[in-house]
């Protein structure tokens, strides 16, 4: 494992790009479909389509294995953080049955350098995140939804991405992987 | 150490890569007087050795040319029948080209897609619960090394029987096509993948394999 991350080392960039290439394809969105609802919906499915793709590469640089309990996708998903954002958000607010929690990022480069104006208070700007957890835990046969709660382009102090677990896709495990 | 060859089958069962890597060509061209002792027959669109192995020719080798002219199925490529040209006394003396037979890529999918119940059986004929499918096949000219990934894609290398530390080369494998074939923009998922960057980089790693072996992978 250790070849493997220095390897990630070396394709490291600096996260302010990212945050300039995201903002101008948000703000390109909001141009052409107007409605921030409509966008809100299109990040999300290009969340999922990157999700999709992400987690082959996520699995074959970790050479994790499979999930038996949410805690563990939780631990998971929260060093993909670490690898592809740069950031390591908190697990908490498990819900008593175990299959919800959330992520609590104090700092998220995405929004580094943005302030929402007002007449787009309903724009989740994040939400490329939100997919791209439902699209990669797919993959995995998991079927969960992902939604922000708390915002920090809305004045909350910090962002909060909740998860929540509803079922295992059992006709999806590839055979032999059960 | 030899590697025969890389196959990447989808998570619905179709082939979506091959690579043939090293597999020797073998070729006999010899001259034969009347009668041809040599019994050949004709099946699945090929002309085949039946029965008489002599001097490198093999039982199942196929028919590659005849006087250096081609031939397909089992005609020669000037439009003359195979068995009407051997029957044929005046002929001889004939210079007959023969070779082990190649996989066309329509056999190599119908094959892939074969293995693929084939593991699903394996992992369910299992004594224990929750088996994993096959992971090594083991024949006495080569051996079969799966890797399957969590979600579903197969990595299959067919290496000499000998060759140990293939499942690190299976994993740099599928890095290799997390890398180049998933980040590529313009593939699409569970289809062939028709990459530049992912053959270029597969086929390096398979010669670092094979000039200075598989722990520098």
């Amino acid at each position: 494992m250790s070849r493997a991350s220095t390897r990630f080392d070396t394709k490291k960039v600096n996260s302010e790009l990212v945050t300039l290439t995201y903002g101008s394809l948000v703000a390109q969105m909001v141009k052409d479909l107007e409605n921030p609802e409509d966008v809100n919906k299109q990040l999300e499915r290009l969340g999922y389509n990157m999700g999709i793709r992400l987690v082959e590469d996520f699995l074959a640089k970790t050479g994790t294995g499979r999930c038996l309990d949410l805690k563990d996708t939780a631990d998971k998903i929260q060093s993909a953080f670490r690898m592809y954002l740069g950031v390591q958000p908190n697990v908490s607010n498990w819900s008593p049955a175990g299959d919800e929690f959330s992520f609590l990022l104090d700092s998220n480069p995405l929004t580094d350098l943005v302030e929402l104006p007002d007449d787009l208070k309903s724009l989740r700007y994040c939400n490329i995140i939100c997919g791209a957890v439902r699209g990669a835990l797919e993959m995995v046969q998991l079927d969960v939804q992902s939604w922000i709660v708390q915002d920090q382009l809305k004045g909350d102090s910090n962002t909060e991405i909740r998860v929540k677990f509803i079922r295992k896709l059992e006709d999806a495990i590839p055979a032999g992987e059960e | 150490m030899v590697i025969y060859g890389v196959y990447i089958v989808s998570k619905s069962g179709g082939l979506i890569f091959n690579y043939d890597h090293n597999i020797p060509k073998i070729e006999t061209e010899k001259t034969f007087s009347y009668p041809l002792d040599i019994k050949l027959q004709y099946e699945n669109k090929k002309v085949v050795v039946e029965f008489g192995q002599r001097d490198g020719i093999h039982v199942g080798h196929m028919l590659y040319a005849i006087n250096g002219i081609p031939v397909t199925g089992r005609q020669l490529d000037d439009g003359r029948d195979v068995f009407e040209v051997l029957d044929n006394k005046d002929n001889y003396p004939i210079n007959i080209k023969f070779g082990r037979p190649k996989m066309t890529t329509n056999e190599k999918i119908f094959l892939a897609s074969m293995f693929y119940p084939l593991f699903a059986i394996a992992s369910q004929l299992s004594p224990e619960p929750k088996s994993s499918g096959i992971e090594v096949l083991e024949a006495d000219t080569f051996k079969l090394h799966c890797f399957q990934t969590l979600t579903g894609v197969k990595m299959m290398v067919v290496a000499e029987p000998t060759q140990a530390g293939i499942d690190i080369l299976l994993r740099r494998i599928y890095e290799i096509y997390a890398d180049y074939a998933l980040k590529n923009p313009f593939y699409s998922l569970e289809m062939p993948i028709r990459c530049e960057l992912f053959d270029i980089n597969l086929k390096t790693v398979l010669e670092q394999v094979e000039k200075s072996g598989i722990s520098n992978v």
